[in-house]
């Protein structure tokens, strides 16, 4: 079978493979590429050999930190970088959960601060498989099942 | 931002508990030190308290400081919309200290990272009320002349009481206590905690029934077991009367050994216990004055 490029090809910036179709607009938000002035094309349930329906984004001359990328790790934990120069793979990269975690997911209980006023919440990552994040203001652990990304 | 605060009874090392403890020795020896005199702490209470309230107020007239504040958020700003921010940040300006209660969890938190002065939290929800660990810590060192080689015993609501919990991890810092939990299965101490004290290689027991196994105890620690906490009212019926503390199972308990509660009781001890020696819940009461004294002493470089 002939391969075939569902989204076009980039001369340089970043593609990000392996979003679950689920988590693609939760991605874009999370890395507020919806407020981007560079040029964004995104494909959504593609096949996939490993995942049941995937997402790619391509994001023309943009590269990310780690830091930033890693923030995606919550809801795509599966998601892998190649940087693009000249059309070429310069660089592989795949996300990781970070030791903290600022403003993504919701507090999932409902008595605390973080759902009344409107603030960041701040988790720090107690379990990175399955992931479970402890609030930093009431303390109270939310787990995977429960977690809500904002 | 870099104010000292005492938001959870983790903020503390083994260390500040037991200058907490050294100083409200010499707080209750010599109550009237004026070392608050000319500065001005706001108790926020955005729910009412009036337990842990007057203590508070207690120990900062004692320590000649003057009060601003609230009683129940139906007398604040807040019936006008004002967000917690806004409050905190109000008060930091007027007030040296602030010692504030709040419904929601993570309040207190919130609280002192918005706050230019010393938070104390005064209790957040169901999640912590520090002040009472350290008076609960205070009362043992007291009554046991040390916090090493504790056996105490925990009775009633283990599952949601955040005195027990908070108790539990502050003795975990000393030598070689002895936990055991007395609790109905719907109650017992979570996992969580079971696991801290495993990994930290403590010992532990469980038991479902309020037997003679007192006998060993040096503290016991009663809480209220409360109807709301059960899914089927029948549950709540059928262990409303099981953890009841009366003064005849007092018998062959050790002579040194002491009863506490955080209060107020309902029936869980039986009040002819009060006038047992052993029972120890009203001085509890008082030796949180000179705590609070403590902390707001430590929290302020006062001493």
């Amino acid at each position: 079978m002939k391969k075939q490029l569902n989204v076009s090809a980039i001369k340089q910036g970043t593609v990000i493979d392996h979003i679950p179709s689920t988590a693609l607009f939760k991605v874009i938000s999370i890395l507020k590429l919806d407020h981007c002035k560079d040029m964004v094309t995104f494909g959504n349930n593609l096949d996939s050999n490993v995942m049941d329906g995937k997402a790619i984004i391509k994001v023309e001359n943009r590269f990310f930190k780690d830091k930033e990328i890693n923030k995606i790790a919550l809801v795509a934990p599966h998601a892998k970088l190649n940087t693009i120069k000249d059309y070429e793979v310069v660089g592989k990269y795949v996300v990781e959960i970070p030791d903290e975690i600022q403003d993504i997911a919701r507090c999932f209980n409902p008595k605390c601060i973080t759902n009344h006023e409107n603030i960041d919440t701040y988790f720090e990552v107690i379990s990175k498989s399955p992931v479970a994040l402890k609030c930093r203001y009431c303390e109270k652990i939310t787990h995977q099942d429960q977690m809500e990304i904002k | 931002m870099n104010a000292k605060n005492l938001i959870s009874i983790t903020d503390f090392s083994k260390e500040e508990y037991l200058r907490i403890m050294d100083l409200a020795a010499d707080f209750e020896a010599n109550p009237d030190q004026r070392l608050l005199d000319g500065k001005v702490v706001a108790t926020l209470f955005f729910e009412p308290s009036t337990r842990t309230r007057l203590s508070f107020e207690t120990a900062i007239n004692r320590l000649g400081g003057e009060i601003i504040g609230f009683t129940d958020s139906s007398s604040s700003s807040v019936t006008k919309g004002e967000t917690l921010h806004d409050t905190i940040k109000m008060v930091s300006n007027y007030a040296d200290l602030i010692v504030m209660r709040h419904p929601l969890e993570g309040s207190a938190r919130y609280a002192s990272e918005v706050s230019d002065v010393p938070v104390i939290n005064a209790g957040d929800g169901a999640n912590q009320h520090p002040t009472q660990t350290l008076l609960d810590l205070y009362s043992i060192v007291k009554t046991q002349d040390r916090l090493d080689d504790i056996n105490l015993f925990m009775v009633g609501d283990l599952k949601y009481g955040r005195t027990v919990h908070s108790l539990l991890m502050a003795m975990s810092h000393f030598n070689n206590p002895i936990f055991n939990f007395i609790a109905p299965p719907e109650l017992a101490m979570p996992n969580e905690y079971k696991l801290y004290l495993q990994s930290k290689g403590m010992r532990y027991f469980e038991h479902t029934e309020f037997t003679d196994i007192i006998s060993e105890a040096d503290i016991i620690y009663m809480t209220r077991v409360q109807k709301e906490r059960f899914p089927d009212p029948v549950d709540y019926e059928k262990v409303k009367n099981v953890y009841i503390l009366r003064n005849k199972m007092l018998k062959h308990t050790k002579d040194n050994m002491r009863i506490l509660h955080p209060l107020p009781r309902v029936n869980e001890i039986h009040t002819d216990v009060d006038s047992n020696p052993k029972a120890y819940y009203f001085d509890q009461a008082r030796n949180g004055v000179y705590t609070r004294m403590a902390i707001i002493a430590h929290l302020l470089n006062l001493k």
